[in-house]
């Protein structure tokens, strides 16, 4: 598992063209139903597997939000503990599978991604805009965004 | 690719409604709320856990996790009991039977949005495009709805932009 609370990263030591610490998920069954709770979001199929067929669907999917707050946590990471968090935004591209049964959560690896296109200072703030995206198992794009968050410095 | 030509979906009548708030609807976060939401996540953080260490952090309670704005009170009398917020939603209702998620947008103001806000939302239609799908061979309606989240005392919190598509049935 990743630390907890990771180090804190300074507005200096970035760069645009910086690939910031990736973030790995495998969201499982379970874990969906864990976000159906969290958000509230209790679409069948989600968790359903006759039910995402009946919708034309191979399987259950990934809710699109979850990926959204997972580029979320890729960047709250990225922020560290005085940064800030200040703008997520992705287009869902395609659907995403979740693991079940006995499956490995392995198999339906997520991974985020960020990469630096921009920073600035605007009066006090320190803004770094990414490039961001949530990658398949495959290497394919399903969910690319941009964030934007504020850094402290070193002074 | 060629555009292909084909008849707008778009009336006066849908181009009125861009701008035009919607009902509000309030959220809470809790404690628990917060807890269950970053546990969902993933987030290991103990901030999203610990009253303690997130005010050590310099928050008034726990945070929200970006993509957190609060958890519509829930009615059975008015809430839809699927996704839980205002059932019927806006005033807005595409044309299209079939409706895809395509893309969520958030944007922060900086004040903070901890367990213990309510937040008051509403939503509005912000635009109305069409585009044709050279995929599913059918005309797509994409419309943006954001929605402005305020907290208790008055302060606008978030701006979230919603993208949803609606399309008919190939083949219909």
């Amino acid at each position: 598992m990743s630390d907890a609370v990771p180090d804190q990263i300074y507005f200096e030591d970035i760069e645009v063209g910086d690939s910031i610490p990736e973030l790995e998920k495998s969201p499982t069954s379970q874990q969906l139903v864990q976000w159906a709770a969290g958000s509230g979001d209790f679409y069948q199929i989600h968790y359903d597997t006759s039910y995402a067929q009946d919708t034309g669907l191979d399987d259950i999917i990934v809710h699109g939000a979850l990926k959204h707050a997972f580029l979320g946590e890729l960047l709250w990471r990225f922020a560290g503990p005085e940064g800030e968090v200040k703008r997520v935004q992705c287009s869902y591209r395609g659907m995403d599978p979740a693991a079940q049964g006995r499956e490995s959560a392995q198999e339906k690896k997520f991974t985020l991604r960020g990469t630096v296109t921009r920073k600035y200072t605007e009066g006090e703030r320190n803004i770094v805009e990414l490039d961001i995206e949530g990658v398949r198992d495959d290497g394919s794009v399903s969910t690319p965004g941009q964030g934007v968050v504020i850094l402290p410095t070193r002074g | 690719m060629a555009d292909q030509e084909f008849e707008s979906a778009i009336t006066d009548e849908m181009r009125a409604l861009i701008g035009v708030k919607g009902p509000e609807t309030i959220s809470e976060l809790t404690t628990t709320s917060v807890r269950m939401f970053a546990r969902s996540v993933g987030y290991v953080d103990p901030a999203f856990y610990d009253e303690e260490v997130a005010r050590e952090r310099g928050y008034r309670s726990l945070p929200a996790p970006p993509g957190y704005l609060g958890t519509p009170l829930y009615n059975p009398a008015d809430s839809d009991p699927t996704f839980g917020g205002r059932r019927g939603g806006g005033g807005f209702r595409s044309p299209y039977p079939l409706v895809l998620n395509g893309g969520t947008d958030i944007e922060y103001t900086g004040e903070q949005i901890c367990a213990g806000d309510t937040l008051t939302s509403s939503t509005a239609l912000a635009s109305l495009n069409e585009r044709w799908s050279g995929a599913l061979g059918v005309p797509m309606l994409i419309q943006v709805s954001e929605t402005t989240y305020t907290n208790q005392n008055g302060k606008v919190v978030a701006i979230s932009r919603g993208t949803g598509i609606s399309y008919p049935r190939p083949g219909d």
